[in-house]
């Protein structure tokens, strides 16, 4: 009888038991409580977002009709936005690979180079392109050079980090029977472990010099060359349908490089 | 000539692996090995060519001391010393005489290498084995286009390229259906014969090991337990090697069962 | 040891390795225009070598202008930091949420042809620009201030998590849905009995990650305005505060990795 009332009593349906719910509980309420913080903290001044759609929209309506008047020299521009990802990626592959290498655990020559690799890819990887840029117009100047070695920098990090993941998933059986015939650690790479990445390099890089074309059409706004250049002048003139058809353009070179990788990708695999 | 005395292999402070083991294989003797998963075959097999470091103990090939060896030397020591694999362990990107050409990396400069421009005696003795194991017509095919009896006579010719004065097979069968495997077993043991060449093989399935050896060698916890000819090893042997640890008839029967389980996650 | 005999031999005793392209033609029309590429692009960018060579030496006065770090101004670069912050937990919120319509709208087996072309074009338009270039319109458009970061990532938020989300929807079991078809359910029953649950596990992953890639990127739309530890920084490099600038680098580089630790270990713990 009381196993029977017990049974009963327990036929309540709950979608979660109880140390689900107060973890979900507690989740919910700090959540809620870090977005009060950020709101009520946050220097807002809160009429202009009332405002915001206005503006926006208004904005908009500054920068139709594009104007198509400046098209040479946005596309001359866009040819140098193209070179200074190319270039930067092409130039990249060469320090990355030496650096992916050390940074790799199974193929590290000892401790100190591979902590070596790792700051390397770290210290590139968490400083955006554009704090790069701005560090190197400061040393080299306002040009393209600052922006290719923005680019680059910010490259290592990125094509060294998944390249050494591509160094550490390889199969090591081929290592095993290289390393059986006598061969030394330079052969056993050249044999072993670069075709095994090759794919995976491939990837990558066309994956990088992808995302470096989007990256190359921000530099020009601290000077470091490319068709920012143009843009962050036309918004300081205010010229705005100017504004719009390098907005266009970019979407256009953005979609194109899209593409390509789209098609290179499909030749690799 | 290869002689084994006192060998012991311990991983970190655990039990060793290898208890003092002493052997002695004479030119051109085809030898297997057999026990049970976890005998110590396997880490036996990877101390001569120093893949293991063994804790202690001494290797001699044809009277020169294997365990002290370092670098260069042991990278000269290592190509006079041939092994084949279970998976095969081929460069399943490169072309099958690349891989075959591989067996040279030990002779080769490392530009030679690089470029993959062989001797040509090289490139001769490649084609020689190749034809004389009958796989000359994939040459230029990529390795891993191959199936596995063909693979794994790719991993012979590689061993077979290093010139080597051991053969070493590490369950050269086990990753092949039964047909296969009895194939490989006997062009190992007909090459031993046209090479003179000492063979040790690895071995989990005792009837070809019979069949195909001249002498058999029994493991049990790192420890020689039987040593002797085929025709000495009796249902006794057998247990005494595999009793209590799996069925001795498993050994026997189940083998290309679980060789075809292993092929089939090799492919995927 | 010598090689076994063989019979006479069959096969041409040379060997080259078969060429990574077979047509030779192609083979070196690749390599020319790669060279010619080279060319065109060195030769056609304007490097301004005279200003390039006075590198060095100003790369030795930044560096020796920045080290030591300086943290003397530490409020400044907390109410920086703070600001980033509040950006970049405001703009995952929102954007986040705002993806889910995008993405429905985005997927092809749930919505309509005219709303799937109008959802892709939104998200295809939003990965299309950089946040950068995204900041310095809405900077334009509202005015300085973390108003035109939060309004930037949240665009960004969308066009990624919507992208990913669309996708997977896409991929659901369709089962699921037929299921809830056949019981009689509406539209937007279906949506949350039958497709939500599927992806939400990877919408709460996503936006863990997107609340780490906000940060990253809050700190550099600052550059251009939008408020966050990037204007502070940029200003120091303007005002050759170099030791300021580096102690702001330092610190960036370390609420990142802080930030892509604990992402990491959540999402680890969520799947």
């Amino acid at each position: 009888m009381v196993d029977h009332a017990n049974a009963l009593a327990d036929r309540v349906w709950r979608r979660y038991d109880r140390r689900e719910r107060l973890t979900r509980y507690a989740v919910l309420l700090v959540t809620l409580m870090v977005v009060v913080w950020a709101l009520r903290d946050i220097d807002i001044f809160w009429p202009w977002v009332w405002d915001a759609p206005n503006q926006i929209s208004s904005l908009g309506a500054r920068m139709w009709p594009p104007d198509p008047s400046g098209l040479g020299q946005i596309l001359t521009a866009m040819v140098e936005t193209v070179h200074i990802a190319t270039l930067a990626t092409l130039l990249t592959i060469f320090i990355a690979l030496p650096v992916s290498y050390i940074a790799a655990q199974n193929t590290t020559p000892n401790r100190a180079c591979l902590w070596l690799g790792r700051f390397i890819l770290v210290s590139s990887r968490s400083v955006n392109t554009i704090i790069w840029a701005l560090l190197f117009v400061a040393i080299f100047g306002p040009g393209v050079l600052a922006g290719i070695l923005a680019i680059m920098f910010r490259s290592i990090g990125f094509i060294g980090k998944l390249m050494g993941e591509a160094i550490e998933e390889i199969d090591r059986r081929p290592v095993e029977a290289m390393e059986a015939t006598g061969a030394s650690k330079l052969k056993v790479i050249a044999y072993a472990v670069v075709p095994q990445v090759m794919p995976a390099f491939f990837a990558i890089v066309i994956l990088r010099w992808d995302i470096n074309i989007r990256e190359s059409t921000v530099l020009g706004l601290v000077g470091a060359g490319g068709i920012g250049v143009l843009l962050q002048g036309a918004i300081d003139t205010f010229a705005w349908p100017t504004v719009a058809t390098i907005l266009i353009a970019i979407v256009a070179l953005v979609l194109l490089g899209e593409a390509i990788t789209w098609l290179l990708r499909r030749k690799v695999m | 000539m290869l002689e084994i005395s006192k060998l012991v292999k311990r991983y970190g402070h655990d039990e060793p692996v290898l208890q003092g083991l002493d052997l002695v294989v004479e030119d051109n003797c085809v030898v297997s090995i057999v026990g049970a998963s976890g005998a110590g075959k396997s880490t036996m097999l990877r101390c001569i060519n120093r893949l293991v470091e063994p804790t202690s103990g001494s290797i001699r090939l044809n009277g020169m001391e294997l365990v002290k060896l370092r670098g260069s030397a042991l990278r000269k020591a290592r190509r006079k010393i041939g092994m084949v694999f279970q998976g095969f362990n081929l460069i399943d990107r490169l072309t099958v005489m690349e891989n075959v050409l591989a067996g040279r990396l030990g002779y080769v400069s490392l530009f030679q290498a690089v470029t993959r421009r062989y001797p040509p005696e090289d490139i001769e003795r490649a084609f020689t084995l190749m034809e004389r194991v009958g796989i000359a017509h994939y040459a230029n095919k990529r390795a891993d286009e191959l199936s596995g009896g063909e693979r794994q006579r790719v991993g012979v010719v590689r061993a077979l390229m290093q010139e080597p004065e051991v053969l070493l097979a590490d369950e050269p069968t086990a990753s092949l259906d039964p047909r296969t495997s009895e194939q490989i077993m006997m062009l190992l043991q007909s090459l031993a014969s046209e090479l003179s060449l000492p063979v040790l093989i690895n071995i989990h399935n005792v009837a070809q090991a019979k069949t195909y050896t001249e002498r058999i060698v029994g493991l049990r916890h790192g420890k020689m337990i039987f040593d002797g000819a085929p025709a000495d090893f009796n249902k006794d042997a057998l247990d005494a090697i595999y009793g209590g640890i799996e069925a001795p008839d498993d050994a026997i029967t189940d083998a290309p069962a679980q060789a075809e389980e292993r092929q089939r996650h090799d492919a995927s | 040891m010598t090689p076994p005999e063989g019979s006479t031999p069959t096969t041409p005793r040379t060997w080259r390795k078969p060429p990574f392209i077979a047509n030779p033609l192609l083979r070196y029309g690749l390599l020319a225009v790669l060279v010619v590429y080279l060319v065109w692009a060195f030769g056609s960018l304007p490097f301004n070598w005279a200003r390039i060579s006075e590198g060095l030496p100003r790369a030795a006065r930044i560096f020796g202008g920045g080290f030591p770090p300086s943290f003397e101004r530490f409020d400044l670069l907390l109410t920086g930091f703070t600001e980033s912050l509040q950006i970049a937990i405001l703009a995952t919120l929102l954007g986040v949420a705002l993806s889910i319509p995008f993405a429905v709208m985005a997927a092809r087996n749930v919505a309509p042809l005219p709303i799937y072309l109008f959802g892709r074009a939104v998200i295809i338009i939003s990965r299309s620009f950089h946040p950068v270039i995204v900041a310095i319109l809405f900077v334009a458009a509202v005015g300085f201030g973390p108003l035109a970061g939060i309004l930037t990532l949240t665009l960004y938020s969308i066009g990624f998590v919507g992208k990913l989300l669309a996708e997977e929807i896409e991929e659901i079991d369709w089962g699921q849905v037929e299921a809830m078809r056949a019981t009689g359910a509406g539209y937007l029953a279906i949506l949350f009995y039958a497709v939500f649950p599927q992806i939400l596990p990877r919408q709460v992953g996503l936006s863990m990650y997107q609340l780490d890639s906000n940060l990253r990127a809050s700190a550099v739309v600052g550059i251009v305005g939008a408020g966050g530890i990037g204007g502070t920084l940029m200003n120091a490099f303007g005002r050759y505060d170099y030791d300021f600038a580096f102690a702001i680098l330092l610190i960036i580089i370390a609420v990142i990795l802080v930030s892509e630790g604990i992402s990491g270990w959540v999402r680890k713990k969520i799947w």
